[in-house]
């Protein structure tokens, strides 16, 4: 053996290491590959050997030529040994690899979970650590599943070390498995308190991360980070705490003022740049959030605005940038905050910075107004002129569009101007945007009709000056615009000035090299083109001009019938011959103009670009139906999309129904029309020429101005624009001397003095009217188009599956996996999981089992803490909370704070009734804001808690078709008696608190918020029955079934230590009868006791599970048992024991299950069920009480009530329906009852009837 | 979150790469090559911010990176994590590096990469951030160290052995 060892070292004393290998491969630089190529079969051969040793070496260097780009995975099962070493050395080194080169899809993964499993329990705290390392990087669904629960505990290690670690990986573990998240949540929230600042900050960085995907579930929450951040100094906690808050306000408005003033606090006071930044972004969130109307709203905006303009005339960039990128924040809500800084925002877009650069672009697109808007855009252009890289100039352009171009050209004036500005980007080669500036041309063209004669003139220079032709065609995007002016010069040719230079001009060679769909353009225009020039030649005497121009167009069109582009050639072909034809007529003197200007007649309205899409599916439609047979396999093959041309189209062009049949279409056009007709904002389409555009009393009365043609228009290619610039200064110069003459008074002081510079004075934007009245049509919709209902969240977020309500109470089947062997589990088969309890109330029992150091102290509080944790349950329901916070986001907060007046002052008195909303309700008070960080802090913990008790007095919760809910029926009082409240009161929804404690007895101690309130609260129930007490011990049980097994019933007996003395060893025993008998451990005896988990010092109490088998469910039975147990003092111990009867009742065989009014009448009607009723008389108690005792003793659920009148439904463990309709008129009850199983039904009537008759 | 973590020389060649997204081999050197033409083309005296690496993350990432010498240091992170908070964090590790090598240089990080991850470890985990105080990540790296030098020298004894006898 020793010899071995020794072999083994010298063996590696002769093996590369990581370095060699490094200093090989810099060595062999020329020949690199080869080099590795021979150094993996080395890493081969080592792999092969039994040395562990040598096999690590080989594992580190594949590590190492991982990150130079090889695929290590053939390795995987090596590292999978070299991870499993005991030596941490060589631990560490197989479990980086595994982390660099591991993924889901690594098969060998599942061979690691045991061996995961061992280095997470290794006493050595750092075999841990390198373990949680390595598994942070490639948990997968199944690791984390099987792992949760060992990860979980580590949660809780003595190691500040390993916790922060432990904490950490939760969030990849949620991520992974989001049933963890549930049961594991409770102890991570446990951790944001921990003393270890590291484990802290690791807490608050899971749950920032957590909450900012799901951010509602997390609003309560609020009060604990309220805490946080006025208590903790670090940075780093701070800052994400900040961060989430940000992601909190938009949903709770309240929240954010009372985050407004610690926060503007830690502005003035901080000198950590992050921190301040942090803190303003969120302030920002917090104002955006809140509706404007807060007072000192606007000093909180300057001091935001303010700090911001340090960080952005900072030296340093990094500040520079972030307080650019804080201020197009701002942009969206307070612009004109923003716009005060123009100057420095301008300034920015000359820094070196292409980062900032773009930053303040961004900034731009909100700065602009009808006053400055041709200033920026002369500076862009500038801008577009010094660019260097083309991505920049690009976003340039994009930007100069989305400036002028946004909100329905909003700041435009002058829409010539926009033409040559358009006109000006053209020259810009190499761009990728043409199509964006041809877009942009043909939506002004359509949409602005006093500007068309313009832009067909400016079209016209394009096509004719053509420098667009030059270099590559098909790379060069700005090429586009071809498209665009071909289009415009074609559809409103009556414009054009010089129609036959134009047309020569669409007919050139050279437009042959122009991709295929801007070809097929050129050739449908130049037809329209002919066509006006047709219609203006035939007027005059002398017919060989038309007859010229026919001959043009037949001496043109062959090469583009030649051309290799299946719509050019068809389109070209179709023409030619028309032309030919026309000639032919021409020749014979015939007029012809008009019959081809019919060709292209009617005018184009433009279509929303998403009105197709939104027709609504008429009635009686059905869009799968086939209207013919459908062809067979082969025919479908050979057809081939034909959709080059209608791809390349404009969005506003003719629209093109092709696949919409006849009769539908003629229907929808006459359903068009007659709508069009009604209304008044529709302009008709002339239906006989395009060249009037008044004659519809829809235009009316929007006031055209002529164009001013004294502008120079013919200056081919030139920039222009800035002529614009002049002319518009001077066009409102000439403005406002006019209305001085008017408002000679008023205005003499502020006109005057007013020179070129246009920021000089307070001119405000109504000042300037527009060049010409712009009729800006708007985009047609078709008739009843449906909302917008665009879904734009990714199916495939791993966080949709976190969006789980942390607030509800576990339920059962949520419960994380753990191994069988634990002493907790000892009873139970793994597969009943389900049924067990809330892991939370059962991770400290496991706790108890495994670290038997924990003192008694902490025993006591784990009981206190499940007590809480049932006391919980009774208060909730399975209803998601996110209703509630979905719904106070959405309602104003004005209406939540007018009910929180009411319910502040008296829940002030306790803690424990303390929830969100009401330490959100003391921001309103400034004086209380100086006490919220101790009023939060003596509320935090029970807080979140009770928070969540509130909850069912929100919404109405229909239920859910979810198994879920198995576990205690009490959930379901609230919800069905919150269902009650919900229709007299809906309005009030919200402040309703019930608190209801069934341990303590106690009617006084449940506290009622809501003021307004017809029914009585609840009296406190509980299912847990007195199964035998003596003086040394108390057991009370609850009896369940469990849903996953229709033939098990899970009883929770809960042990109550009534001595001064230890009681241990703890022996729980049935006498099994035929019918029902306890699951014990295989290989124990049909007469063997089961162990009770755990030990009960003095005055302890705890819960054991023990599950049974029932045969047949129909009738109740009672089985005999004893309880021994050893009672230990200090000097003596003695065996004592204690007789029971368990007393399976049929309820306890029922489960709450949900159903649906629907389902539920569907069931009666399939008449399978048997009837059958019951009378009680005189039931004192008002009827929703008397239905919340249903629910809660008998697992009913209530299906549907009208009055008083009420359906309810259960179902038995195997599947039994049990339908109830119950009737109350006075003091008598009638309850009519239906179930598949007469014999069952019986028994459970009688059991109600024995719940009513005891009280 | 951090998505990924690169270090690379001025060249362009990788000294570490840690990724805490799945990539595969490939894709990851794309990444790096990617993020360095990125990267190298920007000024010394321009911010350390960068949107729009293509291959990694979309538009809720960002490139945050530092330039020392002759090596970058570059975090893609989301819009969870503080910008200037991750510039400090960079600083931390770097320091970090500057302490556990006594000096470091471009050397130290390509002769030992296995060591430079382990130290990583102590500072990010699973793309999170772990700990941000240099002198808590030290002592828990140093403690590592002494361990693994324990558990060679008990290696080595035999040899030792072997030799002198």
């Amino acid at each position: 053996m020793a010899l071995k060892i020794v072999k083994g070292s010298i063996d590696r004393m002769f093996d590369k290491n990581l370095q060699d290998l490094v200093r090989g491969i810099r060595n062999h630089k020329e020949d690199e590959a080869k080099y590795i190529s021979t150094c993996i079969d080395e890493i081969k051969q080592e792999l092969k050997q039994d040395n562990i040793a040598v096999k690590a070496n080989a594992v580190c260097k594949l590590t190492y030529l991982q990150m130079l780009g090889y695929d290590v995975s053939w390795a995987a099962f090596n590292i999978v040994e070299v991870m499993s070493s005991s030596k941490f050395t060589y631990k560490r080194i197989g479990y980086l690899a595994a982390s660099q080169c591991f993924h889901e899809s690594t098969d060998v993964i599942m061979l690691t979970t045991n061996q995961i499993r061992k280095d997470l329990s290794s006493p050595n705290q750092y075999d841990t650590g390198v373990a949680l390392t390595g598994l942070s990087c490639f948990v997968t669904p199944d690791l984390a599943r099987d792992l949760a629960n060992d990860i979980m505990t580590l949660m809780s290690h003595t190691k500040p070390y390993i916790r922060k670690k432990a904490v950490l990986i939760m969030y990849k573990v949620f991520l992974k498995y989001p049933e963890s998240l549930r049961p594991a949540f409770p102890r991570l929230k446990e951790k944001l308190e921990d003393p270890d600042p590291g484990v802290q900050s690791a807490a608050v960085n899971v749950i920032c991360e957590l909450a900012r995907r799901n951010p509602k579930n997390y609003l309560s929450l609020a009060p604990l980070f309220f805490k946080l951040m006025t208590s903790s100094t670090n940075n780093w906690v701070l800052i994400k705490i900040i961060k989430l808050f940000g992601a909190l306000t938009p949903l709770e408005p309240r929240l954010g003022k009372k985050l407004i003033e610690p926060l503007t606090n830690l502005i003035h006071s901080t000198s950590a740049m992050s921190l301040l930044y942090e803190c303003v972004n969120t302030v920002i969130a917090v104002l955006i959030s809140l509706s404007s109307g807060m007072p000192n709203h606007s000093a909180s905006i300057q001091l935001c605005v303010q700090k911001l303009r340090i960080l952005i005339e900072d030296s340093d960039q990094n500040l520079k940038y972030l307080g650019l990128l804080a201020m197009s924040k701002i942009l969206k809500t307070h612009p004109k905050s923003v716009q005060s800084h123009k100057d420095l925002i301008l300034q920015c877009l000359d820094d070196k910075d292409e980062s900032i650069r773009l930053r303040a672009l961004d900034l731009l697109y909100g700065m602009v107004s009808k006053k400055n808007l041709m200033e920026i855009v002369k500076k862009l252009m500038l801008h577009v002129d010094k660019a260097e890289g083309t991505t920049y100039r690009d976003e340039l352009l994009t930007k100069i569009i989305d400036i002028c171009s946004q909100s329905n050209y909003q700041y435009i004036t002058n829409f010539e101007w926009y033409i040559s500005i358009l006109v000006e980007l053209t020259r810009l080669e190499g761009t990728r945007h043409g199509h964006l500036i041809a877009s942009q041309m043909l939506d002004v063209a359509i949409r602005v009709k006093a500007i068309r004669a313009f832009a067909v003139a400016q079209m016209a220079t394009l096509l004719d000056n053509a420098h667009l032709l030059t270099g590559n065609m098909q790379r060069n995007g700005i090429c586009e615009v071809l498209y665009a002016a071909a289009w415009i010069c074609g559809e409103f040719s009556e414009h054009l000035e010089n129609p036959i230079q134009t047309l020569e001009a669409m007919l050139r060679p050279k437009v042959a090299t122009l991709p295929g769909h801007i070809q097929a353009v050129y050739v449908q225009n130049a037809a329209k083109l002919f066509a006006t020039v047709l219609k203006g030649q035939e007027g005059n005497t002398d017919s060989t001009a038309a007859q010229e121009t026919s001959q043009l167009m037949i001496d043109r069109l062959p090469l583009f019938v030649q051309s290799a582009n299946l719509e050019v050639q068809e389109r070209a072909s179709c023409i030619l011959q028309l032309v030919k034809y026309i000639q032919k007529l021409q020749q014979k003197d015939v007029e012809v103009a008009e019959e081809v200007s019919a060709l292209f007649a009617g005018e184009l309205n433009p279509v929303a670009p998403k009105a197709q899409k939104k027709v609504p599916v008429p009635e009686g439609l059905d869009l799968d139906a086939w209207i013919n047979e459908p062809p067979s396999e082969s025919e479908s093959e050979d057809e081939q999309p034909k959709a080059i041309f209608a791809k390349e189209e404009p969005k506003h062009s003719r629209p093109r129904h092709t696949e919409v049949d006849e009769k539908e279409l003629a229907r929808r056009r006459e359903a068009r029309k007659q709508e069009q007709a009604n209304n008044p904002f529709y302009i008709k389409a002339s239906p006989s020429s395009q060249k009037v555009y008044q004659d519809t009393p829809g235009v009316e009365h929007i006031p055209v101005v002529q164009i001013d043609l004294s502008v120079p228009l013919k200056v081919p290619g030139m920039p222009m624009s800035d002529q614009y610039v002049k002319l518009e200064e001077e066009r409102r110069q000439k403005e406002r001397a006019e209305k001085k003459k008017k408002e000679k008074k008023k205005r003499k002081e502020k006109r005057s003095g007013r020179g070129k510079k246009q920021d000089s004075g307070p001119e405000s934007e109504e000042d300037i009217t527009p060049a010409h009245m712009v009729d800006i049509v708007t985009e047609e919709m078709p008739e009843n188009a449906l909302p917008s209902d665009d879904d734009d969240k990714d199916p495939n977020d791993p966080h949709k599956a976190l969006d789980i309500d942390l607030d509800k109470p576990l339920a059962d089947s949520e419960k994380l996996p753990v191994r069988s062997h634990r002493a907790a589990e000892s009873l139970k088969s793994p597969a009943e999981d389900g049924d067990v309890e809330s892991a939370a109330i059962h991770a400290p029992k496991k706790k108890n089992g495994k670290e038997k150091r924990e003192k008694k102290k902490d025993k006591d509080s784990d009981r206190k803490k499940s007590k809480e944790e049932k006391k919980k349950k009774k208060h909730k329901h399975e209803e998601k909370e996110e209703d509630l916070l979905g719904g106070q986001a959405e309602e104003p907060a004005v209406q939540s704070e007018e009910t929180n007046e009411v319910a502040a002052p008296p829940t002030s008195t306790s803690a424990e009734v303390s929830d969100l909303d009401f330490w959100l309700s003391n921001a309103p008070v400034p004086s209380n804001t100086q006490e919220a960080p101790t009023v939060a802090a003596a509320e935090a913990a029970p807080v979140p808690k009770v928070a969540s008790g509130t909850a069912p007095n929100s919404e109405p919760d229909e239920p859910k078709d979810t198994e879920m809910e198995e576990t205690k029926s009490s959930k379901h009082k609230k919800k069905k008696q919150k269902k009650e409240k919900e229709e007299k009161e809906k309005k009030k929804k919200k402040k309703h608190h019930h608190h209801h404690h069934h341990s303590d007895g106690g009617g006084e101690e449940s506290v009622q918020n809501g003021t307004v309130e017809d029914e009585e609260p609840l009296p406190p129930m509980s299912n847990y029955c007195l199964l035998a007490e003596n003086s040394y011990i108390k057991m009370v049980c609850d009896i369940q079934g469990n849903l996953q097994d229709g033939s098990q019933v899970v009883v929770s007996v809960i042990f109550e230590n009534k001595c001064d003395s230890f009681l241990k060893s703890m022996e729980f025993n049935v006498l099994d009868s035929l019918n029902s008998k306890l699951q014990r451990p295989e290989g124990s005896g049909p007469h063997d006791g089961l162990t009770v988990p755990f030990q009960l010092p003095p005055g302890v109490s705890n819960e054991a599970r023990f599950v049974f088998t029932v045969q047949s469910i129909v009738m109740p039975q009672k089985l005999k048992g004893t309880l021994t147990f050893i009672v230990k003092n200090e000097d003596s111990s003695t065996h004592e024991k204690l007789d029971f009867k368990l007393h399976f009742t049929c309820t306890s065989y029922l489960i709450t299950t949900p159903c649906y009014s629907d389902a539920f009448a569907k069931l009666l009607e399939s008449g399978d069920l048997k009837g059958s009723s019951v009378r009680l008389e005189g039931v004192n108690m008002p009827f929703h009480h008397l239905l919340a005792r249903i629910c809660f003793h008998h697992h009913f659920s209530v299906v549907e009530r009208i009055d008083s009148c009420a359906s309810m439904y259960s179902r038995s463990i195997q599947g039994h329906h049990v339908c109830l309709l119950v009737k109350t008129s006075g003091q008598t009850v009638s309850i009519d009852a239906k179930c598949d199983e007469p014999t069952l039904l019986g028994n459970v009537l009688d059991e109600i009837k024995q719940t009513f008759s005891q009280c | 979150m951090i998505k990924a973590i690169l270090i690379f020389n001025n060249h362009g060649k990788p000294r570490l790469i840690r990724f805490y997204q799945y990539f595969a081999e490939d894709m990851q050197q794309q990444i790096i090559r990617e993020t360095f033409h990125l990267v190298s083309k920007r000024d010394d005296n321009v911010c350390n911010f960068l949107e729009g690496g293509s291959l990694i993350g979309g538009s809720d990432y960002k490139l945050i990176y530092r330039h020392y010498a002759t090596l970058y240091f570059v975090f893609c992170v989301d819009s969870s994590e503080s910008e200037l908070g991750i510039l400090d964090l960079i600083q931390v590790f770097v320091e970090t590096l500057d302490k556990c090598f006594e000096n470091v240089c471009e050397l130290d990080l390509i002769f030992h990469m296995d060591k430079v991850h382990y130290i990583l470890q102590e500072v990010v985990m699973g793309g999170m951030v772990l700990e941000t105080n240099m002198n808590e990540i030290v002592a828990q790296v140093e403690v590592q160290n002494r361990m693994e030098k324990s558990e060679v020298s008990v290696q080595c004894q035999p040899v030792a052995e072997l030799i002198s006898g």
